[in-house]
C-alpha cells in the first residue's frame, strides 16, 4: 500500500462534471428495440383461432375466447387468444409457434392503469395503441420453424409406369414417412370441425406418432367405417382448412388415414374393434343402396343391434365408390377390405335387386321397421347441345360403370371429354389408358367451362391427366357437335367468360367471336349427375315434403316427413363420400331414436 | 519505519478473549452467558445477495457461528420441468439464475440437443457464444465494483450499472429482452445480429475499457478497499476440492479451473485466452481474478465479433416442438458461468417431458457449506464482503 492508494480514489470526483447518462423521459425518449418483446398484437382477420399459442404457453396466460363479430366457420374456430399479463412472461413462444403468423409482439413496454382487470385483454379486438405499431417481435426469419411446413412427399407410379395399367398410382407412406408427416400436426383440431364425419383427426395422427395402429383403427371406426376407401379418395376438406396450410403445406391427413388402415390386416379387425359378438335387439332395417351412406348406416346400426339388409341394384357393393372411381385411384381389393368387414357384422345384402322394380318400397315397409334410402346420383346429365343424341356421345358415369363391370366399351381414336370435375378427369384418364392399350397412343381433349384455377377437379388429377397424355383445355363452352355422314367430326366450342351472374346463379357468359373446334369421333359428357327416385310410389310422394329446390326434406337425423323413411347420401347432400359416411352415421342414430323411442341417448357409436 | 497508511489502519481488536474453546476444540457457545447474540442477517437485508438468510451467533463484533437458511425463493422449477414439454422448460429455466440467465438457456438447449442428437448450425453456435459472453460481461460489470459497494463505496457500482445497461441495450437489440433474454433455445438461437450491431457493441466495449481503468483507480488502488479485503475470507487450497469450489473462487486459490478451457464447448477452443490465476485466495484475490475476467471477457467478445460469420442458419431443423419426444438417456452438460461451473444433469425417459433436470450450480456449495465455515471468526462488517466475493446467488441455490 502506498500514498497513491489514498489519493487515487479521489479521481472519482472528476465524473461530477460528466453529462448524466440517465434517460430523462423514458416514455417518449426510449422506445423498445425493433425486436423487443412487448405487448401482444393480433391480426384477427388472419388468425383462425387454432389455439396453438394456448397450447405452447407454459404459464397458461393465453385463453381462446369467443369474440363478438367473428363467426365460427370452416377453418376458423371463431375464438381468439386472450392474454393475461398477470401470467405472461413475454417469451414470445406463442408468436414463434403461430400457425398463421397473425400473432406478434409490439415493442411497447409501458402500460399503466389503475384497473387491474384491463391487463387481461384480447389483442386485435380490444383496441390498444400498439396494435398499429410496426416494430416488435415477429417470428424470426430464415430456417426457424417449430414444425415442418413441408409435406412428406408421397410416392406415385411414374407416368410411364402407370399410363397403360390400372395399378394403384399412390404407393402410400412407409412407417418413417408416416411418422415424419404425423409429427407436423399441431393438434389444433380445426380439421375436426370441418370434416363432415367429425373424425378424431388429431387423435389418430397421434396414434401414428405413437406407432399404435390398433388404437388408430379404433379411432377411425368411431366415425368412419370405410377408412381404406376414405384414405384414398376422400375429398379431404380437413386438409383445405389445416392450420399448417396457412404458411406451408397442409398435413397429409388423408394419406395418414390410409396408412393406419393399411397397417391393420383385415382378419384382425374384429378383435381390434371388439365386434366379435354383437347383441341383437330384434329390429330390422332395410337400406337401399350399398354406397358410402348405406354402408355407414348398416355398420353403425349393426353395432347397435339392428338387423340390416341392403338392397343393391348392381351385382357388387360400393355404389359410386366402386363404379364411379377408377381402379387406379381406388383398387377393388381395398373396397372389399372395408366392405367385407361391415358385411361380416351380420349385414345381409341382396344384389341385382332394384327397389321400385324387383321389390316395392311398400313391401319394404311391411317387412322392416325402418327404411334408409341412399340411392345416390347415378344418372349422368347432358349438355343437351346439338348432336348429343348421337350413338357415340356417352355419359361418363355409364362408361365408368361398364369398365368396372368388365363390359366392352367403345373407345374412339380421338375423344373429346366435356367437364372439369373429378369425374371428368377419371373418365379422361380411364379412356387414355384404354386408348393406349388399343391404339398405342392417346388423343383425348378434355375441356371445361371453368378456367384452370376455377376447375372443380383436384389439381393433381389435372396434372396426372396431362402426364398420361391427355390434353386439358379449360375455359371453353361446348356449342355444337359436328356430325357428318353419321360420324362425329368434333366439338365446336366458344370461349367462356364467366359462369355465374351477379346474383350468383349459374349463367355462363361466352365470347362467341372466340371460337375453336376440337376434332374427335367420340364425345363423353361429364357435367354432373342427377338422382333417380322412381322407387318412390305415388302414395309415398304424396306425403313426402320437398324443399323449394326440389330435394327431399329431411331433419337433422335424415328422417323424412314419413317417419319410417330416412334419406341420406348424395341425394341429400350432393356427391361426396365423406358426407355420405357422415349422413349414414347420423341416420343410424336417427333410426335408433325413432325405433327405440328415445331422444338422442348418449351413444358411443 | 512504519508505512503511514499502515499506521492509520493499525488497530487490531483483541479477539482472543471470546469465545472460550472447549475440550473438543470448538467454541463454547452458551447464549445464557450473555456473551453471545443471535442475529439474523436477511432474508431482506442490503448486505445479503438476494433472498437468503444468515443465522449468526456473534460475540462482540465477531462471528462465532453462521448458518445459512434458504427457502425464501423456492419455486420448484425442477419439479415443474417434469410437467412441461422441453420447449416450455426454456422460458422457465432462465429464472433459476436471474443475473445470468443465459447459462440456463444454453445448458437446457445443449442437453436437449445431446439427448436428441441434433447438430446445431455454426452461426447459431457463434451467436450462443456471443450471448454467453455478453451475459458474463454484464454480470462482471455489476459484480466487480459491487464488491466495493458492500463496504459502502457505492460509486463504482453505480458506474458499473450504466455500463451494464449498455450491454443490456445490446441484448435488447439481439434478443428482444433485457434481463430474460430467452435467446438460446433447443436447436439454435432466435435471431441473427441486427444491422450495425457489431459497431455498436464495439463502441460499448471501448467505453468499458475506460471504465475498467476508472474502477482501478477508484477501487483497486484504494487503501480502504485493500485494507478490508486483503487477508479477509481466506479459503485454504485444500478446501477447493473438498467442497467442490469452482470458477473465480477456485482460480483465486491458484487452481486452473475454467470449463471453457478444461472441457471446451461451442468454439472456445478457437478463442485465445488464458486462466486468470491468483494465489492469495482472499477477498482481494477473488476480485482481482474477476477484474481480470472482465478484461478477458471484453477481449473474447472482440475475438468472437472478428471470427463470427456474417450470415447463416440460426436454427437446426427439429421435430415439432409441441410433441418432441427426446430419446431415452441421460447427460450432464456444463458451461462456465461468471460464478463457476454451471451444469445441468438431464434425464429423459423417452417421453415429451423431461424425467429430471437437475441443476449443479456453484452457489449451492459457495453459499451454504463454504460460507458457513468461512464466516467463523470474521468481523460482522466483513460478512457482506465475503459473501459477495463468493458470488452467491440464492435463486440458483433453491430453484
Amino acid at each position: 500500500m502506498s500514498i497513491k492508494d489514498i489519493l487515487s480514489p479521489f479521481s472519482g470526483w472528476k465524473k461530477v462534471f460528466d453529462e448524466p447518462v440517465v434517460v430523462k423521459d423514458p416514455v417518449n425518449d426510449r422506445p423498445g428495440a425493433p425486436r423487443y418483446r412487448g405487448f401482444h398484437r393480433n391480426d384477427i382477420a388472419t388468425c383462425i383461432g387454432c389455439g396453438t399459442c394456448e397450447t405452447i404457453c407454459e404459464n397458461e396466460a393465453i385463453d381462446l375466447v369467443p369474440v363478438q363479430g367473428i363467426e365460427t366457420r370452416d377453418g376458423d374456430s371463431g375464438l381468439r387468444p386472450r392474454v393475461d399479463y398477470g401470467r405472461c412472461c413475454w417469451c414470445a413462444l406463442c408468436v414463434d409457434v403461430c400457425t398463421t403468423g397473425s400473432l406478434t409482439l409490439s415493442n411497447a413496454y409501458i402500460w399503466v392503469d389503475e384497473d387491474p382487470g384491463v391487463y387481461r385483454f384480447t389483442p386485435g379486438v380490444d383496441d390498444m395503441p400498439w396494435q398499429r405499431e410496426e416494430k416488435g417481435w415477429k417470428k424470426p426469419e430464415g430456417n426457424y420453424e417449430f414444425y415442418s411446413l413441408k409435406r412428406e412427399p408421397m410416392e406415385h407410379l411414374r407416368p410411364e409406369e402407370r399410363n397403360d395399367s390400372f395399378a394403384e398410382m399412390v404407393r402410400g407412406f412407409s412407417k418413417e414417412q408416416a411418422m415424419r408427416e404425423a409429427d407436423r400436426c399441431v393438434e389444433c383440431g380445426i380439421c375436426v370441425a370441418t370434416c363432415p364425419a367429425h373424425m378424431g383427426i388429431p387423435e389418430y395422427i397421434r396414434a401414428v406418432r405413437d406407432d399404435d395402429m390398433e388404437r388408430g383403427l379404433k379411432i377411425l371406426y368411431d366415425t368412419n367405417p370405410l377408412p381404406e376407401i376414405c384414405g384414398r379418395i376422400c375429398t379431404h376438406k380437413c386438409e383445405t382448412v389445416c392450420s399448417i396450410g396457412h404458411r406451408g403445406e397442409p398435413v397429409s391427413i388423408r394419406w395418414l388415414k390410409r396408412y393406419i388402415a393399411d397397417q391393420n390386416p383385415s382378419e384382425k379387425y374384429k378383435q381390434i374393434l371388439e365386434t366379435g359378438v354383437l347383441d341383437k335387439n330384434g329390429k330390422k332395417v332395410a337400406i337401399i343402396g350399398s354406397g358410402p351412406a348405406g354402408l355407414s348406416a348398416a355398420h353403425y346400426l349393426s353395432l347397435m343391434g339392428y338387423e340390416c339388409t341392403i338392397y343393391e341394384k348392381l351385382p357388387k357393393t360400393g355404389g359410386m365408390m366402386r363404379f364411379g372411381i377408377p381402379e387406379y385411384r381406388l383398387p377393388y381389393d381395398q373396397i372389399d377390405k372395408d366392405i367385407d368387414y361391415i358385411l361380416s357384422l351380420g349385414v345381409h345384402i341382396i344384389y341385382n335387386t332394384t327397389v321400385g322394380k324387383d321389390i316395392t318400397l311398400d313391401q319394404l315397409k311391411r317387412d322392416y321397421d325402418a327404411v334408409f334410402a341412399a340411392t345416390g346420383l347415378h344418372q349422368g346429365r347432358s349438355t343437351r347441345i346439338e348432336g348429343t343424341d348421337h350413338r357415340h356421345v356417352y355419359q361418363a358415369t355409364d362408361l365408368l360403370r361398364k369398365v368396372t363391370l368388365g363390359e366392352e366399351i367403345h373407345v374412339g381414336r380421338r375423344i373429346v371429354v366435356i367437364g372439369g370435375g373429378n369425374v371428368a378427369m377419371d373418365i379422361t384418364r380411364t379412356l387414355a389408358r384404354l386408348q393406349r392399350l388399343k391404339y398405342g397412343e392417346v388423343r383425348i381433349i378434355t375441356t371445361s367451362l371453368e378456367t384452370e384455377d376455377a376447375m372443380p377437379a383436384d389439381s393433381e388429377e389435372v396434372v396426372g391427366s396431362r402426364e398420361e397424355g391427355a390434353t386439358v383445355i379449360p375455359g371453353w363452352a361446348p356449342r355444337k357437335i359436328d356430325i357428318a355422314e353419321d360420324e362425329i367430326k368434333g366439338l365446336h366450342v366458344v370461349q367462356c367468360l364467366s359462369l355465374f351472374d351477379e346474383k350468383g346463379a349459374f349463367n355462363p357468359q361466352c365470347n362467341f367471336d372466340n371460337h375453336r373446334f376440337f376434332e374427335g369421333d367420340m364425345i363423353v359428357e361429364s357435367i354432373g349427375q342427377g338422382m333417380d327416385l322412381v322407387y318412390l310410389t305415388e302414395g309415398i310422394k304424396e306425403h313426402l315434403e320437398m324443399t323449394p329446390r326440389g330435394r327431399i326434406r329431411v331433419d337433422d337425423y335424415f328422417q323424412s316427413s314419413i317417419p319410417w323413411l330416412f334419406f341420406g347420401g348424395d341425394i341429400i347432400q350432393g356427391p361426396d363420400v365423406i358426407h355420405g359416411i357422415a349422413n349414414g352415421h347420423k341416420a343410424a342414430r336417427g333410426i335408433d331414436r325413432f325405433l327405440s323411442g328415445t331422444a338422442d341417448k348418449q351413444q358411443t357409436t | 519505519m512504519i508505512d503511514p497508511v499502515q499506521k492509520i489502519f493499525r488497530f487490531q481488536p483483541d479477539r482472543s478473549l471470546y469465545p472460550e474453546t472447549g475440550a473438543d476444540g470448538k467454541p463454547v457457545i452458551r447464549l445464557d452467558s450473555g456473551k453471545f447474540i443471535k442475529v439474523w442477517q436477511g432474508p431482506n437485508h442490503p448486505g445479503v445477495t438476494g433472498n437468503m438468510s444468515l443465522e449468526l451467533t456473534i460475540s462482540g463484533d465477531e462471528v462465532v457461528e453462521s448458518k445459512t437458511h434458504v427457502g425464501y425463493l423456492h419455486r420448484g422449477f425442477e419439479k415443474l420441468f417434469e410437467r412441461r414439454r422441453y420447449i416450455q422448460c426454456f422460458p422457465t429455466c432462465i429464472r433459476m439464475c436471474v443475473p445470468e440467465p443465459d447459462t440456463n438457456e444454453y445448458n437446457l438447449a445443449r442437453g436437449t440437443e445431446e439427448l436428441a442428437g441434433i447438430e446445431v448450425p455454426e452461426t447459431a453456435n457463434w451467436l450462443r457464444m456471443l450471448a454467453l459472453e455478453m451475459a458474463r460481461l454484464q454480470v462482471l460489470l455489476r459484480m466487480v465494483p459491487g464488491q466495493a459497494a458492500t463496504m459502502g463505496l457505492g460509486l463504482g457500482a453505480q458506474w458499473g450499472m450504466y455500463f451494464r445497461e449498455l450491454i443490456l441495450d445490446r441484448f435488447e437489440e439481439l434478443t428482444g429482452g433485457r434481463i430474460y433474454h430467452m435467446y438460446i433455445l433447443p436447436g439454435g438461437v432466435r435471431g441473427m445480429m441486427p444491422d450495425g450491431f457489431r459497431e455498436r457493441l464495439g463502441e460499448n466495449l471501448k467505453k468499458i475499457d475506460g471504465f475498467i481503468k476508472d474502477i482501478d483507480k477508484l477501487i483497486f488502488h484504494n487503501a480502504v478497499f485493500r485494507k478490508r479485503t486483503i487477508g479477509i475470507g481466506h479459503i485454504p487450497a485444500d478446501w477447493v476440492d473438498h467442497y467442490g469450489i469452482t470458477g473465480p473462487v477456485a482460480r483465486a486459490a491458484g487452481f486452473k479451473r475454467d470449463v471453457r478451457k478444461d472441457y471446451p464447448y461451442l468454439y472456445y477452443h478457437q478463442i485465445n485466452f488464458d486462466y486468470n490465476i491468483e494465489h492469495d485466495s482472499d477477498v482481494f484475490a477473488r476480485f482481482l481474478v474477476r477484474r481480470k475476467d472482465l478484461e478477458t471477457t471484453v477481449d473474447i467478445l472482440r475475438q468472437i465479433m472478428a471470427k463470427m460469420p456474417e450470415k447463416g442458419i440460426i436454427r437446426a431443423e427439429t421435430p415439432n416442438v409441441l410433441h418432441w419426444r427426446i430419446p431415452k438417456g441421460e447427460t450432464y452438460v456444463r458451461c462456465e458461468s461468471s460464478r463457476g461451473e454451471y451444469g445441468f444433469y438431464m434425464v429423459s425417459d423417452g417421453s415429451m417431458y423431461p424425467r429430471r433436470i437437475n441443476l449443479r450450480g456453484p452457489s449451492y456449495t459457495h453459499a451454504v457449506s463454504v460460507l458457513e465455515r468461512l464466516l467463523v471468526n470474521a468481523n460482522i462488517s466483513d460478512i457482506s464482503s465475503i459473501m459477495v466475493s463468493l458470488a452467491t446467488c440464492p435463486p440458483e441455490i433453491e430453484r
